[in-house]
């Protein structure tokens, strides 16, 4: 593969590739009765991570474990929990 | 035309004729004149340009990165403690492979503060990945920055242009003016390849990651090494329509002397005027003078110097520790060659210490001693030095 001369990315939406899951240490988790699907958590959520809904839906695979969504959340459904825990 | 101008004004029409689109620079001494002409330039509506106003001078090429980025014909200017400042944001253009154009009035860097001229401050970031190249009077300033436009936009590089503070900045001398029409012939609207466009989005400047970093800077390092056929190629394309031609060094009654002095930038002039008086009295000494610092000619000057017994460096800095940064340069030329010469460095002019032909004799009596006796008593010597305030005398 011939690289650009410059770091130039001329293809959009390659951060798709780079799976950031394994960065996390803490794990948010919904609470799926307590969740009013208000979308506070899929607006701050920098990766986006979350796909609305009620509940909405964390995707693993690019979940930093930042816990802002947690920290968002008026209604306490998400906790984080950490790695490897139950 | 000619014009009685400045090295400033000088540097300041050539970006007025290249139709720069974008300034961004942040005023220093002695570069202060560029920028203020520019600016008048364009509020006087006869330059049809964007002068953004910074608070500082790395605001000031960061600016330029982004105007570069998108396409913009992009100058600006700094000097000394300007530079060492910008010096961050050097790197990123050079890496990012932006086609920036800057001058540089050299002056010395603190401390002691000086505003006067030596080249410490352009030396001081000769590996941040910017072609460099010296002149040596205001017509060379006018020349060589229009040349830099078309250098940096086909090799897709930064270009500094660097003149000596105060002895070319601020003395006015005649300097042929070419006209609009020629100069936009010389220099057509360009167009960056990797347009910064939020139709087409594109990432500029990511993470170099280990696996990919190396691979960038070599690509650097190569466009670096062949910017050198550009600049030749550039700077003959600019004597067939000016009359005025630019290489990668400059010989000047060199090519039978024994005793060849090798300079940047104006002090060249004043080399040139004692190589005269020698070559009066039958004595074979010459001067080389390097225009481009960075690409480094190395085969030009193997060429050029390998010929002659000794070579005397007179040079406006040097790296404390080592020796002055073109000598320790030409040095490294040598190593793999099968001749060398031998070679002396002479430290002068620091500060804006005027260098006298009294000293640039001494240095090459210094050059024809070690010629005659086969060897180098003293590697580096200080020109004008007055021991007596630093110890070594009493």
């Amino acid at each position: 593969m011939k690289l650009p001369p410059s770091t130039i990315i001329l293809k959009p939406g390659n951060s798709e590739q780079n799976e950031t899951g394994s960065w996390r240490s803490l794990k948010p988790v919904v609470d799926a009765e307590k969740c009013n699907g208000c979308g506070l958590c899929w607006l701050y959520c920098p990766e986006p991570a979350i796909t609305k809904g009620k509940p909405v839906v964390i995707d693993y695979r690019y979940c930093k474990g930042c816990g802002i969504c947690a920290n968002e959340c008026p209604v306490k459904a998400i906790v984080m929990v950490e790695e490897g825990q139950k | 035309m000619k014009q009685l101008v400045t090295g400033d004004e000088a540097a300041a029409i050539a970006a007025k004729l290249a139709r720069v689109k974008v300034i961004s620079a942040y005023p220093i001494t002695p570069q202060t004149i560029i920028v203020e002409r520019l600016a008048e330039f364009v509020a006087d509506g006869e330059l049809d340009a964007e002068y953004i106003k910074v608070e500082s001078e790395h605001s000031a090429l960061s600016a330029c990165l982004g105007s570069a980025a998108v396409g913009a014909r992009t100058f600006t200017a700094t000097s000394s403690q300007g530079l060492m400042l910008m010096s961050e944001i050097l790197f990123v253009a050079s890496g990012m492979r932006l086609p920036i154009v800057m001058a540089n009035a050299n002056r010395s860097l603190s401390a002691p503060l000086s505003i006067w001229c030596d080249q410490q401050d352009s030396v001081a970031v000769r590996d941040c990945g910017w072609i460099q190249l010296y002149c040596e009077n205001n017509q060379e300033v006018l020349d060589s920055t229009i040349q830099a436009f078309r250098i940096a936009e086909e090799s897709l590089l930064p270009v500094m242009v660097c003149f000596d503070g105060y002895i070319l900045s601020h003395t006015a001398e005649p300097v042929e003016i070419p006209e609009q029409a020629e100069v936009d012939k010389f220099l057509p609207p360009y167009k960056y390849p990797y347009l910064l466009d939020p139709e087409k989005p594109i990432t500029m400047g990511a993470v170099g990651v280990p696996e990919y970093y190396e691979e960038f800077r070599y690509m650097l390092q190569e466009a670096v090494l062949k910017s050198k056929e550009k600049i030749i190629e550039v700077g003959q394309a600019f004597g067939r329509q000016f009359g005025r031609k630019s290489d990668l060094i400059e010989c000047y009654r060199s090519d039978d002397a024994d005793v060849i002095l090798l300079t940047m930038g104006s002090l060249s002039g004043s080399v040139k005027e004692v190589i005269d008086e020698y070559r009066g009295h039958d004595e074979r000494v010459g001067l080389v003078k390097v225009r481009a610092f960075r690409p480094f000619p190395e085969k030009e000057l193997v060429d050029s110097l390998a010929h002659a017994k000794a070579i005397a460096v007179l040079e406006k800095d040097f790296s404390p520790g080592s020796t002055g940064a073109l000598f320790s340069d030409l040095s490294g030329t040598f190593v793999n060659s099968r001749k060398s010469p031998l070679l002396l460095n002479f430290i002068c002019g620091l500060g804006g210490r005027d260098v006298s032909s009294l000293q640039i004799r001494e240095a090459t009596k210094a050059a024809m001693e070690a010629a005659k006796i086969g060897e180098v008593k003293k590697t580096v010597r200080w020109l004008g030095l007055r021991e007596t305030m630093v110890g070594l005398k009493p």
